[in-house]
């Protein structure tokens, strides 16, 4: 008896320790991006901390199947692919085609949806209904898609490339474009709706939508294949396109299932339900929304500040050893410094953020999305906080460094106790538009999966078709964010400028008087030296 | 007799310009020096020689124990002229033209910080010290304003004792009253009598010439790099050997 229970036992550590060795309990991390994400993976209208969407749930079944519970990453459709081999996440399901091009970068799974182009026009346009009627005309489509690459290889189209279908769809009402084409699924959920746009002509092409995993996991890949044929066979796969109204003959022709819908289209009709009043709301019903709005924002504001301040800190920091390197460091060194500060100047933010968080895990070095956004903007703003400083130090007269010289001060001693403070005074105004700037740019590191205010905007409003209101709402936010650091370094400018226990309470109610007055001495001994 | 401040032989050119052309003086401790003559003659760069803010270029200049010296073709190393030079201002304060208070201090932390930096005195020594200058120099009342909110005659004074602080032996000053307005020129002036009288050896670039000929011991005379005429103040003024120096000071007196 004893000795059965103490076997059973001995099984039951094996199989969990087993287990345990083949991440049974480790997440599956997937990503999407769900700005305007509607129908692949969106946030519910009804409530924005939801996630919802055909393929939030096939990839529910998937991980259920895996025995993995699943953890979706945010990150920007054109940093799917790198995020992927960089090791962010292990899958991939957005939306992505499978093509020969793709599948030399990253392995498929077996398609789990087939679907087609779909062109759209303005309601009552006339003599469009196939892409031959588009020839010299300009078509909207999302940026990097299978539909792009056809416009160009179609010829004598202008392709318009957008990163969010709203946008296609908004300009295509302005009558920015003529028409737009984009896959089908897009179509149904984004276009049809509206009243001012119509579908026109047949399926264009055949698209296969893929989960995509890292090359070197070919397990993982088998193993998602197997979940996708479960699902299949169980009827589930069928019944998620059902509630989204995606079944379409592709697909029945495909997966062999011509029969009837399972199941009623409840998702499509939720849809429906929660966004077709956007166009319509009350006021009072806007300003709820708004209001349900403001702790998501906030959150978002508050990445966006610890980014933010994070990264000026490093600017700030390193900004400074640039420039006395630059200044008063060997020669190799001093040459070492301009070519960094002319390199990160010469070269598009983007860029530099894309090479950090992507291409340095080639080197070995892989950063966090959070660290990669503060060295990646932090590094660049260095390089102009290094000339802010370069300029202040400069401007701090010789007689001063001369003077100290006189009383017999080193040249350490000089610079720390002498000529920095001065240029620290002359360095503070920029500095802080430096600040407000970089602010506005960490908007950029949403291309690195992080979720931060300008990344909410998108997502926000294109779920809920307003782009004016919320745009007001989020400009407001940075407002605020900025605000008390404009504060705070005029009351450091004061501050350190003026002695405290002088006459100086009128000027301090005007600021203006104190700062002209604080560089006053910046003026006089430059005029007065020989 | 040797001097607290013996130059021999100094030669000093700025690109082509040989502006000192193979200078030697002797300067007696406890005396108040003049160094007169025409602008661009090279008194000012003479001074600055003396501390070692100028590289010499050939010669030496030695004040009290420390030695700055060149020989004829031999390479300079800035870093360790520097070094020297950076010994021998131990011993000399200077006090320019522009006064050159440091702005982001006030007046009180400008002779505070000249101890606590260079000397490493504690800071309530410092301060001490300072205000003790401060009421020396008659400005005991001004010690928390910043630089912008002094007169002249204020910061040249506040300059003064600034480098007093240090306790040097040489006092070294370019022009200490040219920048300021004639009813400011005394207050500065009498804080340097009163200095001599406490026995202080000064050297000052002036064109004061009726401070020179009241209150300086020894008077030098130069002419485009060199020394035409020095000696005793009562001497130089009241009969001067050389033509060239008569000439001059009957332009002023
Ligand atoms: N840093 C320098 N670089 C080049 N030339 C200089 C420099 N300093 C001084 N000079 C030149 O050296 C000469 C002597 O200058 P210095 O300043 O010693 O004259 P000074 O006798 O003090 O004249 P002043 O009474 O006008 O002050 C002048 O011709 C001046 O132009
Ligand atoms: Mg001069």
């Amino acid at each position: 008896m004893k000795f059965r229970g103490l076997t059973r036992l001995a099984a039951f550590v094996l199989a969990s320790l087993s287990a345990s060795l083949t991440h049974a309990d480790t997440p599956i991390r997937w990503a999407a991006d769900t700005e305007s994400g509607a129908p692949f993976v969106f946030q519910d209208p009804k409530n924005p901390e939801r996630l919802i969407g055909f393929e939030k749930e096939i990839i529910d079944g998937v991980a259920k199947r895996l025995g993995r519970p699943g953890q979706f990453v945010q990150n920007s459709w054109d940093g799917l692919v790198p995020g992927l081999e960089r090791g962010n996440y292990d899958l991939i399901i957005n939306g992505l085609e499978i093509t020969e091009e793709r599948k030399r970068e990253i392995a498929f799974s077996t398609p789990y949806y087939i679907t087609a182009q779909q062109l759209t026009v303005l309601k009552g346009t006339q003599g469009i209904a196939s892409l031959e009627d588009c020839r010299g005309k300009k078509v909207g489509t999302l940026k990097f898609s299978l539909a792009h690459r056809m416009l160009e290889q179609f010829g004598g189209i202008e392709a318009v490339t957008y990163e969010a279908e709203t946008n296609a769809y908004a300009d295509l009402e302005h009558g920015r474009v003529t028409a737009v084409l984009i896959d089908a699924p897009i179509a149904q959920y984004l276009a049809k709706p509206n009243p001012k746009l119509e579908l026109v002509g047949g399926p264009i092409g055949e698209i296969l939508y893929g989960i995509g995993i890292r090359k070197n996991e070919p397990e993982l890949v088998a193993q998602v294949n197997q979940a996708l044929a479960d699902m299949v066979r169980d009827g589930e796969l069928r019944r998620i396109y059902d509630r989204y109204s995606l079944w379409n003959p592709l697909m029945a022709k495909a997966f062999k299932d011509p029969g009837p819908a399972l199941e009623g289209p409840t998702m499509y009709e939720y849809f429906l339900n929660a966004t077709q009043p956007n166009r319509s709301r009350t006021m009072g019903e806007r300003l709820e929304l708004y209001q349900s709005f403001l702790p998501i924002l906030a959150k978002g504001a508050v990445t966006t500040l610890e980014i933010s301040v994070a990264a000026m800190c490093v600017a700030v920091l390193f900004g400074l050893i640039l420039a006395l390197v630059r200044l008063y460091g060997p020669k190799p060194m001093q040459w070492l410094a301009i070519t960094y500060v002319e390199l990160i100047r010469g070269t598009p933010l983007l860029i530099q953020l894309f090479f950090i968080f992507y291409a340095l895990p080639h080197l070995g070095l892989k950063l966090s999305p959070f660290f990669a956004a503060v060295l990646g903007l932090g590094l660049n703003y260095a390089a102009s906080e290094s000339e802010n400083y370069r300029a202040g130090i400069l401007g701090v007269p010789r007689a001063q460094s001369e003077a100290a010289a006189a009383l017999g001060m080193g040249r350490r001693q000089t610079l720390r106790y002498i000529v920095l403070p001065q240029a620290i005074r002359i360095v503070i105004p920029p500095i802080t538009n430096d600040f407000i700037a970089l602010l506005k740019d960490s908007s950029l590191v949403s291309v690195i999966t992080m979720v931060e205010l300008t990344k909410l905007y998108g997502q926000l409003a294109s779920t809920y078709y307003d782009f004016l209101g919320t745009g007001i709402l989020v400009a407001g936010f940075y407002l605020l964010l900025g605000l008390p650091f404009v504060r705070l370094a005029r009351w450091v400018e004061v501050r350190m400028s003026l002695q405290p226990g002088t006459q100086i309470d009128q000027e301090r109610s005007w600021m203006g008087a104190a700062r002209t007055r604080a560089f006053a001495w910046v003026r006089r001994p430059s005029q007065a030296s020989e | 007799m040797a001097g607290i401040v013996s130059i021999e032989n100094l030669r000093k050119s700025f690109g082509s310009h040989e502006v000192l052309r193979g200078i030697s003086l002797e300067i007696q401790k406890g005396d108040l020096v003049c160094f007169i003559g025409r602008s661009g003659c090279g008194k000012s760069t003479l001074l600055r020689c003396i501390n070692g803010l100028e590289i010499l270029d050939e010669g030496s200049v030695t004040v009290v124990d420390q030695r700055l010296e060149h020989k004829k073709g031999e390479k300079i190393d800035p870093t360790e002229f520097e070094k020297k030079a950076q010994a021998l201002r131990k011993n000399c304060g200077m006090v320019f033209q522009d006064f050159r208070l440091f702005p982001h201090l006030s007046l009180l932390d400008n002779i505070v910080c000249a101890q606590t930096i260079v000397k490493d005195t504690p800071k309530d020594e410092a301060i001490e010290k300072a205000r003790q200058l401060l009421s020396k120099v008659g400005l005991a009342a001004h010690e928390r304003k910043l630089p912008s909110q002094l007169s002249g005659g204020q910061s040249q004074r506040g300059a003064i004792a600034r480098a007093l602080a240090l306790n040097p032996l040489v006092m070294l000053y370019d022009e200490p009253t040219s920048a300021l307005d004639p009813e400011l020129v005394d207050e500065v002036l009498q804080t340097m009598k009163q200095l001599d009288q406490d026995g202080m050896t000064q050297i000052a670039v002036t064109h004061e010439m009726r401070f020179a000929r009241d209150a300086s011991d020894y008077i030098v005379y130069m002419e485009e790099g060199l020394i035409v005429e020095s000696g005793h103040s009562d001497q130089i003024f009241s009969e001067p050997k050389d033509e060239r120096t008569k000439q001059f000071l009957r332009k002023f007196l």
